[in-house]
Formats: structure tokens, C-alpha cells, sequence
């Protein structure tokens, strides 16, 4: 019954990917909080963790989380899942649907839910950010420390990228992130 | 060597050296199959790229798929796919038993605290970057800024409302705007 939860779980995460890896974030989110297979602060590690690892981030949440709760059968049919889509729609592509892309009523659709999907990253970013520093969940309880690294971190992320022109990497700000964790939260 | 084992060790390769995904392994593949492999051009590639743009997944399934189709037929695919997959799934495989404990040391503990915090400002930056790609148009704007403020009271609220269900009705919006655009222009021509 698990396997079948994950793999249609993950499932509607792989049909619904659109925009990248960080577009499959929010949806990875839904999933898991729903199912209660992860917590925010637990998804947010592994997150991390599948930036700092080989491979495309989907890829290696869906293998993390089916393992986490079912095993080998979980890894592999979740994993299976999340990819499946993907590989069913370029086959369709490439044999039966050439033109399908380029059909005036499949671009109206997309034009809609590409912006869409830029709209629920930006307000999963924004909402990851203020319920770190105030602790959304479970009453209003700002966190000073937080709120310093979450400041610094973003002057590090976004002011690399406006006075070096320079942006940073991804996992030079895990590590960097870290590091101050280490040094905020003690050992 | 076999083109099908050739497939699956080189799309393994690329798995096995690309971190966080996404479009940085575009320019590995972009190495391998173009210049290396030959086995399509560089025009085929950035029609990938357009492709996996439009359609859901990870952009290095959809260019695995597409390559290994071509090289060899429905076996290729699964071939050039599983290849990608398979160095991510072991690794993350071998991790995952040994992660839990190593998250339960208290150091560890503080530092993925921090990292919380770097992983917000990483999916706000993905965010800013989709922005900065979109359409400058009415439409696209009002449509994201409506998701966005619909996302945010899902979260806040702890609604049962999926960014899906928001997905869908952001294509059929536009689908509709789109009709109501073409119909009057159908009808003038119609009538005259």
C-alpha cells in the first residue's frame, strides 16, 4: 500500500515538473506534508543533501524518500515514478507527436503554467524563509539568529551576483551555510 | 562497443559528474553526445533544451530519452535513461541509511539548522531567475502574481490545495484568454 502511495505520488510530482528542479520543489513539498513522510526542516536537509550529490535533484529526493519508507521497493518504484513521465512524453514526441509543442492551443496552456509554477517557487522560497526566521508554524517566535543568517546568506547569494557578476554556487552556499550553522547554533 | 552499452556507460558518466541538476548538466551532455559521441548535432540539442522546456521532468531525462530513441530505438532510451539514473539512485541509496544517524549528531544537527536557511535563499533565487525569464507581458504577470499570493495562503493556512490544482487552472485561464482573443477574429472572417 506504501509502494503504491509513493508511486503514485511521485507520480503527479513527475507529470507536473514543469520549470526544473526547483519547480518540482513546491510539488515534492505537497507530497511528503501530506503523506507525512517528511518534515519542512527535514525536506530542506535533503534538499541539500540532492544539491551537494550527483544527479538531478528530483531524482534523488523520490530515491531518499521511497527508501525512507519502504526500502529497496520504495527507492526503486519511486524513483521510477518521478522520471517515467518525462521519458513517456519525449517517446510520444519523437514517434507520434512532433508537432504537438508547437500546437496554438498546448502553447496557450503552457503560457498559463509556466508562470504559474514561477509564482508557487517564489512563494515556497519566501514562506521557507519566514517560517525559518519567525517560525510560522506553531505561533509567531522570531529567531534573531536566524534572521542574521538567512540576511547574511542572502547579501552572500544576491550580492555576489550584483558586485563580483558572479553568481554563487549552490553548493558553496550549503557549505558556507553550514559553517555558520555550526558557529550559531553550537556543537 | 555495443551501442547500447555504449549508452548507458556514457549517459552514466555524465550522471555520475554532474551536480545539482539541471542545466549544468546540459553542457555535459552537450560535450559528450555532440562533440565526443557525435550522435546528434548542436542544433538537435538546443531543440532539446526548447523541448524539455515545455515538458515536465528533468531536463537530463527528457535529453537521455531523446538521445537514446534515436541511437537505438525504444531499448536506447531505456538504456541512455536508466544510465543517468542509476549513479544518483545508487549514491543516494548508500547515503540515506547512514544519513539519519549522521544528522542525529549534534554538531550535524546545527549545521543542517544553517543550511535550512541557504536552502530558502536557493529556491527565492531559482524564483527570481524564473522571473527574470518570463514573458514581460500583462497575462504571465498577473498569472504568477496570483499563484504566488494563492501559494502563500495555501502554505500559511495549511490548506488542502495542491500547486497542481493551481497549475491547471492557470492553463485553463490562458486557454480561455486565448480563445476569447481568437473567436471574434474567426467570426469577422466567418461573416464576411
Amino acid at each position: 500500500m506504501i509502494c503504491f502511495d509513493l508511486f503514485l505520488g511521485f507520480l503527479r510530482v513527475g507529470l507536473f515538473a514543469f520549470g526544473g528542479a526547483y519547480g518540482a520543489i513546491p510539488l515534492i513539498r505537497d507530497v511528503v506534508l501530506a503523506y507525512g513522510w517528511l518534515s519542512d526542516e527535514m525536506l530542506a536537509a535533503m534538499i541539500a543533501v540532492s544539491e551537494s550529490t550527483p544527479g538531478p535533484i528530483m531524482v534523488n529526493l523520490a530515491t531518499y524518500i521511497g527508501n525512507s519508507q519502504a526500502g529497496l521497493p520504495g527507492a526503486a518504484l519511486a524513483t521510477l515514478a518521478v522520471i517515467l513521465p518525462s521519458f513517456v512524453i519525449i517517446l510520444l514526441i519523437m514517434i507520434a507527436l512532433k508537432t504537438l509543442l508547437k500546437n496554438p492551443y498546448v502553447q496557450a496552456v503552457l503560457r498559463g503554467v509556466k508562470p504559474c509554477v514561477t509564482g508557487v517557487v517564489l512563494a515556497t522560497g519566501i514562506y521557507m524563509i519566514l517560517n525559518n526566521c519567525f517560525g510560522l508554524k506553531g505561533g509567531f517566535s522570531p529567531d534573531w539568529r536566524s534572521i542574521v543568517l538567512s540576511a547574511v546568506l542572502g547579501a552572500v547569494m544576491f550580492g555576489s551576483k550584483a558586485v563580483l557578476k558572479k553568481k554563487t554556487s549552490p553548493i558553496v552556499l550549503i557549505m558556507v551555510s553550514a559553517v555558520l550553522g555550526v558557529m550559531a547554533y553550537g556543537i | 562497443m555495443n551501442t547500447l552499452a555504449d549508452l548507458f556507460v556514457t549517459f552514466a558518466k555524465i550522471g555520475t559528474f554532474t551536480f545539482g541538476g539541471g542545466y549544468a548538466m546540459i553542457s555535459l551532455i552537450e560535450n559528450n553526445c555532440v562533440e565526443q559521441k557525435n550522435w546528434i548535432t548542436h542544433d538537435e540539442m538546443m531543440n532539446v533544451a526548447v523541448i524539455a522546456e515545455s515538458t515536465p521532468g528533468p531536463i537530463a531525462i527528457n535529453a537521455a530519452t531523446y538521445v537514446g530513441y534515436k541511437m537505438g530505438g525504444l531499448a536506447g532510451a531505456v538504456a541512455a535513461t536508466l544510465g543517468i539514473v542509476m549513479p544518483s539512485f545508487l549514491i543516494i541509496f548508500a547515503l540515506s541509511s547512514w544519513l539519519d544517524q549522521f544528522l542525529g549528531i549534534t554538531w550535524v544537527a546545527s549545521a543542517f539548522r544553517g543550511v535550512r536557511m541557504a536552502v530558502g535563499i536557493l529556491i527565492l533565487d531559482a524564483a527570481v531567475t524564473m522571473i527574470r525569464k518570463m514573458q514581460k507581458k500583462p497575462l504571465p504577470r498577473a498569472i504568477m502574481l496570483c499563484s504566488c499570493a494563492a501559494m502563500m495562503l495555501i502554505n500559511l493556512f495549511s490548506w488542502r490545495f495542491s500547486s497542481i490544482s493551481l497549475m491547471l487552472i492557470a492553463g485553463a485561464v490562458s486557454l480561455s484568454v486565448f480563445w476569447i482573443k481568437a473567436a471574434p477574429a474567426q467570426k469577422g472572417g466567418a461573416d464576411q
